[in-house]
């Protein structure tokens, strides 16, 4: 029975973790894995929008592909509307290939520039149906409708269409099967600011017109914050902080959702004087040897001892928020939460001073 | 000049015209601006723009042909750039006005360390020896707030992160002492908190050495942070220019208000729906003889398409090209 209050999980996602082998020397001895994703957690219910955002390399490009088992994944489940994907063999996966498609990052190199735009979204057709050649012709026209593009230009190359219109073709083709899961990666990354919003109000209709569930992968933290139901936030291949849009937006918890929103560039010049920034020292460390405990500990402004020897739990602090720091491990009611989080302002406020004293 | 500062870079009518097969590209039509001295100028637009053709138009930087500078003058110590000797232009860049360009890793030499690549421009501008160069580039790299100087100037460019290597190629700018530094996107390819690093070093630095940047940038959110004025542009020419803290409390230009508006926030209210600017920048094949905006544009009427508007003062050191006056609503006087 559908439940309006609890909607159902169309994604679960336990555990995910995809390392890369490195091999070097003379044998090509495997001395050592990149944990690009490592240990990833989380749901997406039906019809909502899962925001997942980070810096480049931190893995959420790889965890988008590695949830849609374009890659054969370490170790973890993948249950995908109730279907463990996680091991299932390329012939099975085929067939669950039609619920859960992928729009890409760039749109010049994932449209085939030898083929029309007729073909290039009739593909998916020509793979997974038996319709026949008139009723595809039809199902690519009304596709090229339903996202904006003009019928007329169904015989021309992705060259002749500009970035945004190029980005709807890709959009077109993942929607040619009807999916009920699309995992978007970074879509609007590669278009000018006044072209991204169309695509994302393009993505919202759609979503609405169709009943899509999202995986929306992206750096810009305020386009997610406009499009995502939830966010989930992740940092050298570990989700370190999912809540919902308003609250993660509102009052984020840990110390490196806190930092990244507040390195976002406002246009508001006032604003730039008055808020009170955190600016992160130093880089990402590697994901071939991440440091000890947990990940944030050599860039965190509120580190503690325990950060530097103990791998923080991914736990759930208050309903519907997850976090994995140390300085809420012993949060239980609302107010502990609130406590613990100027805790972390106060620790990276006495760090910012002792900078300045040194 | 209004605000009584010395231009230090004076722009008068720049056209720059690029040749392809079967005709013209007019990537930049009659630009002005000057440049104040010591002051931030941060110059917005969106890819094809013109932003960055006009800054390279300036220091001779476009491959001619297909580039062709056809137009303008660019007043800089007494002279006309556009019209001085190579050898003259050669000792202007780099050397007086340095430059920064958008992606570290292309732009600088993968094949030499990043020590050699500082002392370049110190031992060809400066006339300095291999050892007053290696001190000096040392000090650039400690200014730009690179730990353990010394030693990374033996490094290769891929040594470094890609935040590193924007603060090697701002070191490299910065080795002549230069009075005027552009800088074209130089945060684009970063990470918000790299980013935000390098925006907080870039006013450091502006401050300490009081010297003129240009930043472009595509976007508004970087410009609010860091310019002290602001330019416009679209279609290949200026559409507004003011004081930051004016364009963005009182944008005058269709263009500029649209574009505020379809940026999402990440602090305050949240839109229901982005606001969206219909259809897409222009491609001009020739002289524009109407505004560029006009299609995109919800206030334009029909002077709009008869006439390409010039840039009306609309005071506080603050103009905007459009015929459309947003504060009475109606057609301006002109």
């Amino acid at each position: 029975m559908l439940d309006d209050t609890k909607p159902t999980k169309l994604v679960e996602i336990d555990n995910l973790k995809m390392h890369f082998p490195i091999h070097t020397g003379l044998f090509r001895r495997h001395t050592g894995d990149v944990k690009a994703v490592d240990g990833v957690s989380f749901d997406i219910f039906e019809g909502e929008t899962l925001g997942l955002v980070g810096e480049s390399g931190c893995g959420k490009s790889t965890c988008g592909r590695a949830a849609l088992r374009l890659y054969d994944i370490t170790d973890g489940s993948i249950l995908i509307d109730g279907d463990q994907i996680g091991d299932m063999s390329q012939k099975d996966l085929r067939t669950k290939r039609p619920t859960m498609q992928m729009v890409f990052q760039d749109p010049q190199a994932s449209l085939n520039p030898r083929m029309t735009v007729q073909a290039i979204i009739q593909e998916p057709l020509d793979e997974h149906t038996s319709l026949s050649a008139s009723e595809k012709r039809d199902k690519v026209l009304e596709l090229m409708d339903q996202v904006g593009l003009n019928r007329k230009f169904a015989g021309r190359y992705p060259h002749a269409f500009s970035g945004g219109q190029r980005q709807r073709i890709g959009i077109a083709r993942a929607l040619a099967l009807n999916p009920r899961f699309i995992v978007c990666d970074e879509p609007i990354a590669a278009l000018d600011v006044s072209i991204q919003a169309q695509v994302v109000n393009l993505l919202e209709d759609l979503q609405k017109e169709f009943g899509l569930t999202y995986l929306f992968i992206s750096h810009d933290l305020s386009m997610v914050r406009h499009i995502a139901t939830r966010v989930a936030v992740m940092y050298l291949g570990k989700i370190v902080e999912l809540a919902p849009r308003e609250a993660l937006y509102a009052e984020p918890l840990h110390p490196y959702t806190k930092a990244l929103l507040s390195a976002v560039p406002e246009p508001d010049p006032d604003l730039h004087d008055t808020m009170e920034r955190t600016i992160l020292t130093g880089d990402v460390p590697s994901p071939a040897n991440p440091p000890k405990g947990c990940n944030f500990c050599t860039r965190c402004p509120a580190v503690m001892d325990i950060c530097k020897q103990q791998e923080p739990d991914y736990r759930e602090v208050l309903p519907g928020r997850y976090v994995a720091c140390h300085h809420y491990n012993d949060v239980q009611t609302a107010a502990d939460s609130t406590a613990a989080s100027e805790a972390s302002d106060q620790q990276s406020l006495s760090n910012i001073k002792n900078e300045k004293t040194n | 000049m209004p605000n009584g500062a010395q231009p230090v870079l004076d722009v008068q009518g720049l056209k720059t015209v690029f040749k392809i097969r079967g005709g013209e590209v007019h990537a930049v039509n009659d630009v002005s601006f000057d440049l104040r001295a010591g002051e931030l100028l941060g110059v917005v637009g969106e890819s094809g723009s013109g932003k960055s053709v006009t800054m390279m138009s300036l220091l001779g930087l476009l491959p001619t042909p297909p580039a062709d500078v056809r137009d303008g003058t660019v007043t800089f110590q007494g002279q006309d750039l556009l019209k001085v000797d190579a050898e003259t232009l050669r000792g202007v860049r780099g050397g007086k006005i340095g430059f920064v360009f958008q992606d570290p890793m292309t732009s600088l030499n993968p094949v030499y360390n990043v020590g050699m690549q500082i002392m370049e421009p110190l031992r060809k501008h400066m006339g300095m020896n291999k050892k007053q160069a290696t001190v000096r580039a040392k000090e650039l790299l400690e200014l730009v707030g690179i730990p353990d100087a010394e030693r990374r100037l033996k490094d290769y460019p891929h040594q470094f992160s890609g935040g590193m290597r924007q603060r090697v190629m701002i070191a490299i700018a910065l080795a002549c002492d230069p009075q005027v530094l552009i800088a074209d996107e130089p945060t684009t390819a970063l990470d918000v908190t790299i980013q935000a690093q390098i925006l907080e070093l870039m006013k450091d630095l502006q401050e300490r050495l009081g010297m003129a940047v240009i930043w472009i940038t595509h976007d508004l959110g970087v410009v609010a942070g860091i310019a002290d004025r602001v330019l416009v542009m679209y279609g290949g020419q200026i559409v507004e220019q003011a004081p930051t803290r004016e364009l963005f409390r009182d944008p005058q230009h269709p263009y500029t208000r649209a574009l505020l508006k379809t940026v999402p926030r990440v602090t305050g209210g949240r839109e229901e729906r982005l606001a969206i600017i219909e259809g897409q920048p222009p491609i001009l094949g020739e002289q524009p003889t109407a505004c560029p905006f006009r299609d995109r544009c919800d206030v334009a009427f029909d002077m709009c398409a008869k006439q390409n508007p010039p840039r009306f003062d609309v005071g506080n050191g603050h103009d905007a090209a459009c015929f459309y006056d947003a504060r009475t609503g109606g057609p301006r006087n002109a």
